[in-house]
């Protein structure tokens, strides 16, 4: 719980377990929900998951968008209108996560 | 007014300023590659240029391949755009935003600046693009006057003709046919106000909904309706629901008009003819067909002509016609694609793919449905022989020629494909080739 807290207070802090852990399982997620052609670990922290790099498009990422409501009780917003930069990379979707999770 | 952004009227003599200062920014050429993401610019966008007898192309997808073939299609094009960071191959015109309050040191508004263009009937308005099977998009004419008919047609039929003046916002983009109809024309042909902005994650969608005044429209597809409505986030009332570019199941729409305590109707359609046909599916499976609208059977398949539409199109779908007119859907000619509204052929697909260096052949498939998917799409996949290539570049040498909602999942690397004796790959030898064969996916 304090753990978590501590993430909270630091959303962009990304050397602790928390965070390290919570990216494996959010890549296992992507993975999964996608049927990708890459392993979870083959997604580097700070590869651009939307388009190049990754190569994901829109559908997927309202697919990620709902899976990540239902496993972390977040629900994504893009309140300049770009509906990628949260999918900048891994580390930003987890952090964004980490941020804003409610279970 | 005639638009919303994020909330807040835009009026029209705003509207007419932004148009006419445009017009005198635009250089000299014919063409006007309307690329604006955000649907307010792409109006002011498609005003100027039908005030200046420009016409304007909505391409189908933004892949560099597409931008090209576009430019070489009309060579004085230049592309207006609202994104300063998009590479581009061709001559680019920024669309500046003025929003409310920003200094206009260049142009004060002038009386002049709120004159209304009259434009032509017989004026050729936009070309829009479907991929076509050689690997060339395929233009089709829209001339003011048909497609201002097909307007108030669709209005009359929708019930947005009742005299009240309808806030709409609409997930999918303005240079998309169902798009351009329901959110742009609809708003210039019949005095309604689109909403800027579009939308992408469901909470987004339903904040946005609840900003707009009543009556409001929700002008979506299948899979936004689906995400939405499976995500959690309670959608605000609205006045009406349109949905278009793919088969809605019927529980989804039963669904969509308890949450949204309003009515559903669904649109049938193509960029060839643009809408022709609704339903309410909760009511009927029915279509009804727009007046001056005929439909033919002939030997390839039904061919739509009549009413609004400007060349007689063969129709992407098995018919079965009910009464002069009515019809019911059985489904896609069976080469056919459709992801998410964006259309495409195994054919055309096919074609892209053996034309990429190293790929001895190949071929695109239906794949089986993806269990556990939120947003109910289906992709291909595709078999390929390509012993010189890995998986990296050859989606990387694919995304350049094909939209990305078409990379094939999964994309299987075999020794040969199953033809027969005739050159031909059976479905059911290709489906089961891809089960015994491990995708390109590490262990």
């Amino acid at each position: 719980m304090s753990d978590q807290a501590a993430s909270l207070r630091h959303p962009s802090a990304t050397g602790n377990a928390d965070a390290d852990t919570l990216s494996a399982e959010v890549a296992g997620l992507i993975v999964q929900a996608l049927n990708l052609e890459v392993a979870p670990t083959q997604i580097a922290p700070d590869q651009p998951l939307y388009g190049e790099g990754l190569g994901l498009d829109s559908i997927d990422i309202l697919e990620i968008a709902l899976v990540v409501s239902k496993k972390y009780g977040v629900q994504l917003r893009a309140d300049s209108g770009e509906n990628t930069r949260i999918f900048g990379s891994l580390r930003q979707l987890v952090d964004y996560i980490i941020a804003h999770r409610t279970k | 007014m005639i638009a919303y952004r994020a909330g807040v009227p835009v009026l029209v003599s705003q509207f007419l300023a932004d148009a006419h200062r445009l017009m005198r920014s635009f250089p000299v050429c014919t063409h006007v590659l309307n690329a604006c993401t955000d649907r307010y610019h792409f109006t002011v966008g498609l005003a100027a240029a039908l005030a200046t007898g420009r016409v304007s192309l909505l391409p189908s997808s933004q892949a560099p391949q597409t931008m090209q073939q576009l430019g070489a299609f009309a060579p004085d094009t230049i592309c207006l755009t609202d994104e300063t960071d998009v590479s581009m191959v061709l001559p680019r015109l920024l669309y500046r935003c003025q929003s409310p309050g920003a200094s206009r040191d260049d142009v004060p508004a002038t009386a002049a600046m709120r004159d209304v263009p009259r434009v032509d009937e017989a004026q050729l308005a936009a070309y829009v693009f479907t991929s076509g099977s050689t690997g060339t998009p395929l233009p089709y004419r829209k001339t003011f006057g048909p497609l201002l008919r097909c307007m108030r047609e669709g209005a009359r039929r929708l019930g947005l003709a009742d005299g009240a003046r309808w806030a709409i916002l609409a997930t999918v983009p303005p240079q998309h046919m169902y798009g351009f109809e329901t959110s742009v024309l609809f708003a210039l042909a019949c005095g309604h106000a689109l909403c800027a902005e579009r939308p992408f994650y469901p909470a987004d969608i339903a904040a946005a909904l609840a900003r707009l005044p009543r009556p409001r429209a929700f002008i979506t597809t299948p899979v936004h309706l689906r995400a939405l409505l499976g995500s959690g986030v309670e959608p605000p009332a609205v006045d009406l629901v349109v949905c278009s570019t793919a088969p809605l199941a019927q529980q989804l729409a039963a669904e969509a008009e308890r949450r949204f305590d309003t009515r559903l109707l669904e649109i049938y359609g193509s960029t060839e003819t643009g809408q022709i046909a609704i339903r309410r599916p909760t009511h009927t499976a029915e279509w009804q067909l727009w007046s001056g609208v005929s439909l033919e059977l002939e030997a390839e398949g039904t061919r739509a002509r009549g009413g609004h539409i400007e060349q007689p199109t063969l129709l992407p779908d098995v018919l079965e016609m009910t009464g002069p007119e009515s019809f019911l859907l059985h489904g896609r000619v069976s080469d056919l694609v459709n992801i998410a509204g964006k259309r495409s052929s195994l054919a055309y697909l096919n074609h892209q793919l053996n034309s990429i260096p190293g790929v001895e052949d190949g071929a695109f498939f239906h794949a089986p449905e993806p269990c556990g998917s939120h947003t109910g799409v289906t992709r291909v996949a595709a078999c390929v022989v390509a012993p010189a290539l890995d998986a990296a570049r050859l989606l990387e040498a694919l995304r350049e020629r094909i939209d990305a909602v078409f990379l094939p999942r999964p994309l299987l690397f075999v020794a040969r494909l199953p033809r027969n004796d005739t050159g031909k790959l059976p479905l059911a030898a290709l489906q089961s080739l891809a089960a015994q064969t491990k995708s390109a996916a590490p262990a």
